[in-house]
């Protein structure tokens, strides 16, 4: 970790879906600064975390964001206070058109929508074409584009690769460096290759608790560490 | 033909009643997933205060100036009637939907018996303007210009919505929360305030109704809005909740099904037929015809 204050600390945090508790007491800090990514097995918990913080699932404990609790905070509350929130499985309006997919995401006069303009032009050329008819892809780039054109002090990006095609993936990390290199990013992210480029701590959850958090690159070469908390090496990822 | 022509366009303003209660029921479960039953009470409430306004004049035909007048205060009484449900009702049970239901089943049979209550069980002659008495040759039927007046006010009403629906922020909105609430908050909205506004809209919609139906049955009578409620609610799913298009389109082919088998069948058939249509369209297209596909 990096000096400075983290933008966001998680103490004690349960979180559950329905009856169900999910998350006991998950503790973890996210750096001011880079991508802290957050790893684990499929179902242990890392949506949940996400979606806790955003508050979209019940939850309790303390979550500091820019230095002020949100654990009881509404969603767009926390949003506003600028928490950017890429979802699994995007979101993205299908019934609604490129532009009014952006238009409903801008918070303050969209100061970088330069920045999603170069990043990904085929936006500009899909304008006015329905969410739901663009590629796996270019949802992705709407989903991502939704907070990259606002001023955010933390990205929260869930599975951003899921699904995509090996080109655009590389496309999709690139945008994601780009915007980590003005905003700290909390990615979970199951393509460790990916996360080997992106990320500089790494949290890892097993049945909704933090067992590992440290540097990315000693976890990414300690191969038993790897196995054993996550079920795969490296060069099968 | 004059037959065919004049349950045709008694179809289609039957048809327009079905839209102005359908439109604002949809918009309120598309977004807020709250079955509104308290929506006929809007529009019943819409529709009495409406007549008591043009009574005041005292004669059994008015103005259109006052005309108007009963119009705005039907469509002011159930804008103010669904802001109170709102904020002092469905607010408070905000994510209980079970409740929710209850909550304006409630209201609704409460509203009916104080109007009962208040004006008494018996229909009142609704004041009209004289026009709307008489009948207008179309195609050799004599058709009671009643009817043109529901059909172009359900006209205006459709447009005025499209044009909110898909030309403003706050249309805006809305249609991005009837596809997925949970992430227009994800985006820093405050949905709840578009909660309000369309129960706002849609009482407003259902108060003008009120008139209508007050005019279209040539009387208002405690009962009128929970028996349009009925096929409004039919409407909704067969076009597809949230959809106003669907709600339109729905209203149209539902009311003009009902028209035709209650008079080439027996009466009473075409409301049979209807639910019939009803039970096709869920085995079919269960998301109704203009409807997107379920989602939590």
């Amino acid at each position: 970790m990096t000096g400075a204050e983290p933008v966001l600390t998680v103490r004690r945090l349960d979180a559950g879906i329905g009856g169900q508790q999910i998350l006991h007491g998950v503790e973890f800090d996210v750096a001011a600064t880079g991508v802290t990514a957050l790893l684990g097995r499929n179902g242990v918990g890392k949506t949940t975390t996400a979606r806790a913080l955003l508050g979209l699932v019940r939850r309790s404990g303390e979550i500091r964001f820019a230095g002020e609790r949100i654990d009881a905070a509404l969603t767009h509350r926390i949003v506003q206070r600028g928490l950017g929130y890429v979802p699994e499985d995007r979101e993205v309006f299908a019934k609604l058109t490129v532009r009014e997919n952006l238009e409903l995401a801008t918070r303050g006069g969209a100061p970088h929508t330069d920045l999603v303009e170069r990043l990904f032009p085929e936006l500009t050329e899909r304008a006015d074409q329905l969410a739901g008819t663009l590629s796996g892809g270019q949802q992705q780039m709407v989903a991502l584009a939704r907070v990259l054109r606002n001023d955010n002090r933390l990205l929260v990006v869930d599975e951003p690769t899921k699904g995509l095609a090996p080109l655009v993936v590389g496309q999709v990390t690139d945008a994601l460096a780009e915007a980590a290199a003005r905003v700290p990013v909390l990615l979970i992210e199951q393509n460790l290759q990916v996360v080997a480029r992106l990320a500089r701590d790494v949290v890892v959850i097993a049945e909704g608790r933090v067992v590992h958090t440290g540097p990315a690159a000693e976890f990414l070469s300690d191969a038993a560490r790897m196995r054993e908390l996550l079920g795969v090496s490296r060069a099968a990822a | 033909m004059s037959t065919l022509v004049l349950l045709a366009v008694t179809g289609l303003g039957l048809g327009a009643l079905y839209f102005l209660v359908a439109a604002g029921l949809s918009l309120i479960y598309g977004l807020m997933r709250v079955l509104n039953f308290a929506h006929g009470a809007f529009l019943t409430v819409g529709g009495y205060v409406g007549y008591a306004v043009g009574a005041r004049f005292g004669t059994a035909t008015v103005s259109w100036g006052v005309f108007v007048l009963m119009l705005a205060a039907g469509a002011a009484t159930g804008a103010v009637f669904a802001l109170l449900t709102e904020t002092v009702l469905i607010r408070r049970l905000y994510e209980r939907e079970i409740e929710q239901v209850l909550v304006t089943v409630g209201l609704g049979l409460a509203t009916v018996a104080l109007v009962n209550g208040g004006w008494g069980s018996d229909a009142r002659v609704m004041p009209a303007p004289a026009w709307t008495g008489r009948t207008t040759d179309l195609l050799g039927a004599a058709v009671p210009n009643d009817r043109f007046v529901c059909i172009g006010a359900a006209i205006v009403v459709l447009i005025a919505l499209l044009g909110l629906l898909h030309r403003t922020r706050y249309g805006l909105v809305i249609r991005a929360g009837v596809e997925n609430r949970a992430m227009v908050r994800a985006l820093g909205i405050d949905v709840r305030r578009s909660f309000t506004a369309v129960f706002v809209i849609g009482g407003a919609v259902a108060g003008l109704g009120g008139v209508l139906a007050g005019l279209y049955n040539s009387s208002v009578s405690p009962g009128m809005g929970d028996s349009l409620l009925i096929f409004a609610f039919i409407v909704v799913v067969i076009g597809g909740l949230g959809s106003i298009v669907g709600s339109a389109a729905a209203a149209v082919g539902v009311a003009l099904l009902q028209q035709f088998v209650n008079y080439y069948g027996t009466t009473g058939l075409g409301d049979f037929t209807v639910v019939l249509a009803l039970a096709a369209v869920l085995l079919i297209r269960p998301g109704g015809l203009f409807g997107r596909a379920a989602r939590a």
